[in-house]
């Protein structure tokens, strides 16, 4: 079963832990500027949404990639990257509406998610469960069991 | 470099000139970073006897080497100056995100110096350095401070700036990063103020390394674990916050009521964590690199005060709450918003209001004094604007702006005064809970809990559970959560990882972070080696042992009602055992012998 990275903002803390693990587990240092996972958070109403690529299945920026650097390996969900392929013309980087693909003009490299070949960091560092790597079938299982249970409260209730 | 950048950056506001130097490494070994480098720096470059709110003083910010890494809540940084509430070294630390980002921008401290002519700010993004004019943001309150300076340099730039209370050095004003996190005690604000500088916008782009990547993954994986199966830790924190305290201390009536006339509340529930989650909380809130949680993002429906932010704290809840005499939480939720969005300290705001209430109560200051406001306990109204005329420096508010000791000894009742070194103590009472009125005695800054917080092994139980009303071993206690918590500042840890992780978890993740390798014993010994500095840079500022003591009231006067009916704070028995085991004489002056023993002679 394919397994996507499941984002909950009703969960997360703002803590920006992802990020940090993210930039270790690539470069060995933390560098959150360069990071394939981002948190934004709206501190007057303390709301914070973490931001990555979800893989898509039509994905615009491996469409529009003119040398085969973004690809899926046939019977796969992940969009991978060969950077030795990668010419650096940003073209994904102004395909992906969710500006999930970035360029690191350090590295000169193309920043997005690679699910750490199937253990993201992120997720076994994520201190309140905000991010899931789930079964693909299953990836709103624990939202819509929230809300099934508020439904059971106000029926117990009444 | 690893743990550090290596770079220190120096900006003189008298004359703009803004220089580099390098990291003292030598300096970093001994004090580690943050409290214990920002002192350093301090304390070797300026005059004790200075006045704090002159060009004279300094201030100095610096996060630690955790910060900025995933060591767990280890995202904090200092500020160290001279704190014109006391008089005295003073440091607070702040999380969010602002010292990461100091930090990522390639600095391992900032010194700002002199004083600026007209208001600006500082904007700084890695190399790139400016101090712009401010003077269309004096006036405005932290929120819209920062959006606004958001819009002129970087919509995701750090900010850290003060308020009006800052800018009118209200002498217990706050450093506010991130709209609601505060270097909130003695006064940093004012400090800030004084030197006409409104805030500090900070992006950082660079690379903080590591000495050894797997080794230092594994201390903080094992840290993490410590922290996540730890009851306060793991779970308490993030379930109703600090303020899960309240119905803690009063159960052991050691809860503070009324300016300390009494140390039990019939109703303290009404203020208490599991109020405000059911209440206000709209969602638990981490600081970078959080584990715990402990952040409470609150919202008022109450029209009369209606409004979001942060917070209370257990302390704030306390002294805005009970030791007014007060247990509406949405009006004490919506005082603590004022203080976030005004740059103020809850704790010092409250106990001042308390201390201002009982003279007021004893026909000391009348009417007339409070602008025609009825000041006694209880008074929820008088409350809420005695919180706003502070911040803002009108009427009234322009006396209670200089703390409770200032205050009441401007009416000849200095005793009515719940601080030690002019600052005020806050929301443990230390007639039932020993160790940690020896704590308040002693602290550098002045009446402080969390330089020394005893509370984890009085009342909590953390590791160890010792008898709050006995004095056996205490000062062997204080001495100890004082220097590894001046340790653990320094590393720009939260002395919240103390619950769960061990003084080996800590020198286990400094030594694979930096290199540099530290027993437990030496990442000790550092953290004493911090707390003489601060005491000798005291004694040079002219503090003695008579400033080493608690309020006559907690001596003397006992606890009324409650659980702790009938007790009286020990410190006086307690100090010549604290000064012994410090290797301090019997006036609490560091012997030379334990001087050379630290390094610092």
């Amino acid at each position: 079963m394919p397994k996507v990275l499941m984002i909950h903002p009703d969960r997360c803390t703002g803590c920006q832990s992802c990020e940090l693990a993210c930039s270790f587990s690539h470069e060995n240092q933390f560098r959150p500027s360069a990071t394939r996972v981002h948190v934004y958070s709206w501190e007057r109403e303390g709301f914070s949404v973490p931001m990555m690529c979800q893989q898509c299945d039509s994905a615009s920026c491996m469409k529009v990639c003119p040398t085969g650097a973004l690809h899926r390996a046939r019977g796969t969900t992940l969009v991978e990257y060969s950077q030795e392929k990668c010419i650096g013309c940003r073209m994904c980087t102004i395909a992906c509406p969710f500006g999930n693909a970035v360029y690191d003009s350090v590295t000169g490299s193309i920043l997005k998610c690679d699910t750490c070949g199937g253990e993201p960091s992120c997720v076994q560092i994520c201190p309140s469960q905000a991010l899931e790597f789930v079964d693909d079938n299953i990836s709103t299982r624990s939202r819509k069991m929230a809300f099934a249970g508020k439904f059971k409260s106000a029926f117990e209730g009444a | 470099m690893n743990g550090y950048t290596g770079t220190i950056l120096r900006i003189n506001l008298t004359t703009g000139a803004v220089s580099r130097q390098a990291t003292n490494m030598k300096d970093a070994a001994l004090y580690i970073g943050a409290r214990g480098l920002a002192d350093k720096i301090y304390i070797d470059e300026v005059d004790p006897m200075i006045d704090p709110l002159s060009p004279d003083n300094k201030l100095v910010f610096a996060p630690g080497p955790f910060t900025g890494t995933f060591a767990p809540s280890g995202g904090r940084y200092h500020v160290v100056t001279k704190g014109p509430l006391t008089d005295a070294i003073t440091g607070a630390n702040s999380g969010g995100s602002w010292g990461p980002e100091l930090h990522y921008a390639g600095y391992d401290a900032l010194v700002l110096e002199g004083k600026a002519d007209e208001p600006v700010y500082l904007w700084i993004k890695d190399d790139l350095v400016e101090i712009r004019r401010a003077s269309h943001l004096w006036g405005k309150w932290v929120p819209d401070t920062t959006d606004m300076i958001r819009a002129e340099t970087d919509v995701e730039a750090k900010v850290a700036c003060i308020g009006p209370a800052g800018e009118k050095q209200v002498l217990f004003a706050a450093i506010m990063n991130e709209m609601h996190r505060a270097a909130g005690r003695g006064g940093v604000g004012a400090v800030m103020g004084s030197k006409n500088l409104k805030a500090i916008a900070v992006v950082g782009t660079k690379a903080l390394s590591v000495a050894k990547p797997k080794e230092f993954k594994e201390a903080v994986l094992a840290g993490r674990k410590g922290i996540k199966e730890h009851p306060v830790g793991g779970a308490g924190l993030k379930a109703y916050g600090t303020d899960v305290l309240v119905n803690i201390l009063n159960e052991i009536g050691s809860f503070p009521v009324h300016n300390f006339q009494d140390g039990y509340y019939p109703h303290a529930d009404r203020v208490g964590g599991e109020t405000l989650a059911a209440n206000q909380l709209v969602r638990a809130k981490g600081c970078f690199s959080c584990v715990i949680s402990c952040g409470r993002v609150s919202k008022v429906k109450n029209p009369k005060y209606a409004g979001e932010g942060e917070g209370p704290e257990y302390e704030a809840a306390w002294s805005m709450g009970p030791d007014c005499g007060i247990d509406n939480l949405d009006a004490v939720t919506h005082t603590n918003h004022l203080c976030n969005e005004m740059g103020m300290d809850p704790i010092s705001l409250g106990s001042t209001l308390a201390c201002a209430m009982e003279l007021f109560e004893a026909g000391l200051i009348t009417l007339k004094d409070t602008d025609g406001v009825d000041l006694r306990f209880g008074n929820v109204d008088a409350m809420v604007e005695m919180t706003r005329k502070t911040g803002l420096r009108e009427g009234i508010g322009n006396k209670l702006a200089l703390g409770s000791y200032r205050l009441a000894n401007s009416y000849g009742h200095a005793e009515l005064s719940m601080t030690v070194k002019k600052m005020e103590i806050p929301a443990y009472d230390p007639r039932g809970i020993q160790g940690i009125g020896l704590e308040y005695a002693t602290c550098t800054r002045g009446g402080c809990h969390v330089k020394g917080y005893t509370i984890a092994v009085e009342v909590l139980g953390s590791g160890t559970k010792l008898d709050p009303h006995l004095t056996k071993d205490k000062p062997y206690w204080v001495k100890l959560f004082q220097d590894l918590t001046a340790a653990i500042d320094a590393s720009g840890g939260c002395i919240f990882g103390t619950f769960g992780m061990s003084g080996e978890n800590y020198a286990a993740m400094l030594s694979a972070l930096t290199g540099i390798t530290y027993t437990p014993e030496d990442y000790l010994k550092a953290g004493e080696r911090i707390w003489n500095l601060e005491k000798l840079f005291n004694i040079r500022a002219g503090l003695t042992m008579k400033d080493d003591q608690l309020p006559a009231r907690l001596t003397t006067l006992p606890i009324k009602t409650g659980p702790s009916k009938g007790e009286l704070s020990h410190v006086p028995e307690m100090l010549p055992e604290y000064y012994a085991l410090r290797g301090w004489d019997v006036e609490g002056i560091p012997t030379r012998e334990r001087l050379e023993e630290l390094q610092l002679v």
